[in-house]
């Protein structure tokens, strides 16, 4: 380990927070009060797990593993939830869909033999799937209220001709599948020659053999695709149903 | 007895009535033509009746049914709505001809719908034209060709001919006479076009979401 951040370098570091903050100021921007918040939520929150996971692992428990990896996923769903704008049943959807899609990724990735069911691996993979998905999810609800509204005439014309919901959808629920997978498409398609994404990263920084840090970075590749393309699917068959009504007519 | 009746029918949104009253009975194969100014309630009286919308009072009855007991689906495709500026699907003048098709899982008919192209003014080889390349007069005759490929049992129009001059306004016109007489298409058009309100075969008029005159 050749890592040197310490606590007197993390507050040297919040330099760089001055800099966004004088940034945001001169150009009134109004996110100050935001910035402040962010940066000390994200500091209390990240103490918080940090102590918590290293008791997690010491106690290596697979039920408590399993009831950690359940919260991080209740609260995905809850996040995800809150970018739906009043999609009916956004909660129960968002759960659902980022349960399945961890659930299938992790199981995968199991079967292979890529981790095990230990804590230290369970819980920081499982974060990465389920926060990943609920970008993705989110991303699908912004696009799906934006396209209902914006093809409100198109939809209620297939209604009228006698489509049924899914088919008068059709259109609007492949776009909305697609703009949930593009970011995680094209990170994978920069992803070496733009970034070198967080977990290579992060290894590389800690001294492992760059070679073994890109199969890492690869498997995670592979894992986030499962988990955007899964999540985003069954969130958006499962919530366009919410813009009718029991009479099959459009309500927005 | 009559293909449809509506008893009573009212519509409200947040307290406010759009629709107050409305009893009316239209036979198979009839033609009725509702006038009324902008705003009294025309469009929301049709969107109910093709089940794009449900009353909040009242009773609607088709073919001796109350419309709750269908599915709104098959409704639909017993009656069909066509809309003032429509909107075409897909990016060929075919894909929009296939749809009715699609959404029935039939095989698309390519030769009605040629024939059907011919009888608007359009020929074999607009099948495959981008529905940009269209004229307004051809998106119109388009539309309305879609919502008969497969026909239904009443057709409604809401102001089909606003907006389209007077050559594609005959068209149109005489489109819509040929599915009512030739082949008993019953036919619920909304106008704002005198000489359309002038050869009406019955009129009834809408002012303030209520039928104030005209052949009730």
């Amino acid at each position: 380990m050749n890592l040197a951040v310490n606590n007197q370098s993390l507050v040297f570091a919040l330099g760089l927070v001055m800099i966004a903050l004088a940034i945001g100021w001169h150009e009134k921007l109004s996110i100050d009060r935001d910035m402040i918040i962010g940066v000390i939520r994200a500091v209390i929150q990240l103490f918080v797990v940090g102590y918590l996971l290293k008791y997690v692992f010491r106690l290596n428990s697979g039920w408590l593993t399993a009831v950690l990896i359940l919260i991080i996923i209740f609260n995905a769903g809850y996040n995800a939830k809150q970018r739906s704008d009043g999609i009916p049943r956004a909660l129960p959807i968002s759960i659902g869909a980022i349960l399945i899609s961890t659930g299938v990724t992790l199981g995968v990735l199991m079967l292979a033999g890529a981790i095990k069911f230990i804590p230290a691996q369970m819980i920081p993979i499982s974060g990465m799937i389920a926060s990943n998905s609920m970008v993705a999810i989110g991303l699908c609800y912004r696009n799906l209220n934006a396209q209902f509204k914006q093809e409100r005439q198109a939809v209620l014309e297939k209604l009228a001709l006698g489509a049924d919901l899914k088919d008068a959808s059709r259109e609007i629920v492949r776009d909305s599948i697609k703009t949930g997978m593009q970011p995680t498409i094209d990170s994978a398609k920069t992803v070496g020659i733009v970034s070198l994404p967080g977990m290579m990263s992060g290894l590389i920084f800690a001294g492992v053999d760059p070679v073994r840090a890109i199969k890492y970075q690869i498997m995670v590749t592979f894992m986030l695709m499962s988990a955007t393309s899964i999540g985003s699917v069954l969130a958006c068959y499962w919530a366009y149903r919410g813009f009718y009504n029991e009479r099959k007519q459009l309500t927005i | 007895m009559s293909l449809i009746t509506l008893r009573n029918v009212g519509y409200q949104v947040d307290q406010t009535s759009i629709l107050t009253d409305i009893n009316l009975a239209v036979d198979a194969r009839e033609w009725v033509t509702i006038a009324g100014p902008s705003g009294s309630g025309k469009s929301t009286l049709v969107r109910i009746v093709a089940s794009l919308l449900s009353k909040t009072s009242g009773e609607l009855i088709f073919d001796g049914q109350p419309i709750e007991s269908y599915d709104p689906i098959i409704y639909r495709r017993r009656v069909s709505y066509s809309f003032q500026q429509p909107t075409l699907f897909g990016n060929t003048v075919r894909d929009n001809l296939a749809f009715p098709y699609e959404i029935r899982q039939l095989a698309f008919d390519e030769q009605r719908a040629v024939t059907g192209l011919e009888y608007v003014g359009l020929t074999e080889s607009d099948l495959h034209k981008a529905v940009n390349d269209l004229s307004g007069g051809q998106r119109q005759r388009v539309a309305l060709l879609r919502n008969v490929m497969i026909y239904p049992e009443v057709l409604i129009l809401d102001e089909v001919t606003a907006g389209l001059d007077a050559e594609n306004k005959a068209f149109v016109w005489s489109m819509i006479q040929h599915f009512n007489q030739d082949d008993g298409l019953t036919i619920i058009a909304i106008t704002h076009d005198q000489e359309e309100i002038d050869a009406a075969k019955r009129l009834i008029t809408i002012e303030n979401g209520r039928l104030v005159g005209g052949n009730v």
